[in-house]
């Protein structure tokens, strides 16, 4: 399954009202590509912080699911969170992990994510649920009911390598982002 | 001193702590982890901490992120490509280790070079003076609050220890 289409599935899965944090790196683009909207926080650096991010907003807004769009070289970049997350275990916290298995925005290096299921470490550490999916059933199968069940959950997509055309850059500004999105979590 | 400094910024709006210790502001983490009022989250790393500020920043809160000063080594790319460009305020609360040469070896360098650190990451800071501590803090606050930029209160040793 392509990364676009795995992203595009979870999207639409998402519960209104979701507040969904992507990581640096083509998802993000392909999440704003493929279904934007103001409860949509994309990050254009700070790479590996996704997860840290989500968790400090899942803390705050405890009324609300939110969902992090997460690559496997990002995870691993700070590897950490995912203790504080689950030494935390805020029950609307929901790790989508993209597992490819490489840095796809940097020229597809592979990352280890091969040889460290990130879903066993999430497990191990305390995850609520972790679930490993490899094909589009299997995806659509786990996205019922996926985000309605406490958290926190690691959603592990395996995705082909490769980038789909017609991915754009996203165009809104870093501040443009954050004014748009504060107020998609402040206003309800 | 920390029960005061806690206090004040409470009054000054802040209600989000996260961070990662130093011995030099042991007495005020010592607070933030024993209230659960507080809802003090120790952070693994101090550029995680920016992060789960920032996120705290984007739901609501206004933030605090504690750290000794070589975590601002760790948290340079969290502050100049999340903070400074997506326009994410944070105090943050950084001890000055290594101060006057005194201090253990791995403390040295970053203590010598702290200020200048700080200025080429153009972050407005002040060295924590107890007896200005209200002015210092109101004044930090205000910049943060206009430039939607973190900026940073330095403590020396001998402030906030106990």
């Amino acid at each position: 399954m392509t990364r676009a289409d795995a992203v595009a599935r979870v999207a639409a899965a998402l519960p209104r009202d979701t507040l969904a944090v992507a990581c640096n790196g083509m998802i993000g683009r392909e999440l704003y590509t493929r279904a934007d909207a103001p409860t949509r926080f994309y990050m254009i650096g700070s790479m590996g912080l996704a997860a840290s991010i989500g968790l400090g907003l899942a803390l705050v807004q405890p009324s609300r699911a939110v969902a992090v769009f997460d690559g496997d070289g990002n995870v691993l970049m700070n590897l950490g969170t995912i203790a504080s997350v689950a030494a935390a275990g805020p029950g609307n916290f929901h790790h989508v992990v993209f597992d490819n298995a490489a840095h796809g925005s940097t020229g597809y290096q592979r990352t280890i994510s091969d040889r460290v299921p990130l879903e066993a470490v999430a497990r191990g550490a305390g995850y609520r649920r972790c679930v490993r999916v490899a094909t589009d059933a299997e995806l659509d199968q786990a996205l019922i009911s996926w985000f309605d069940a406490p958290g926190p959950s690691m959603l592990l997509v395996a995705v082909d390598r490769g980038n789909v055309p017609g991915i754009g850059r996203v165009e809104l500004s870093p501040t443009e982002i954050t004014t748009r999105f504060r107020a998609a979590c402040t206003s309800s | 001193m920390g029960r005061q400094f806690l206090d004040l910024l409470e009054r000054h709006g802040y209600d989000f702590f996260t961070g990662v210790p130093c011995s030099s502001f042991e007495g005020v983490t010592r607070l933030l982890d024993d209230e659960p009022r507080y809802g003090y989250v120790s952070a693994v790393r101090e550029d995680s901490a920016i992060g789960l500020a920032a996120g705290a920043y984007l739901g609501g809160r206004q933030p605090v992120v504690l750290m000794q000063n070589s975590g601002l080594g760790v948290s340079v790319n969290a502050i100049v490509s999340l903070n400074q460009i997506y326009d994410i305020p944070a105090l943050i609360v950084v001890s000055w280790r290594g101060r006057d040469g005194r201090d253990a070896p791995e403390h040295l360098v970053m203590g010598r070079v702290t200020e200048p650190f700080l200025q080429l990451l153009e972050m407005p800071f002040q060295v924590f003076d107890p007896a200005s501590i209200e002015t210092q803090l109101a004044s930090l606050t205000a910049t943060m609050r206009r430039t939607r930029r973190p900026v940073a209160l330095v403590v020396p040793k001998g402030i906030l220890d106990r």
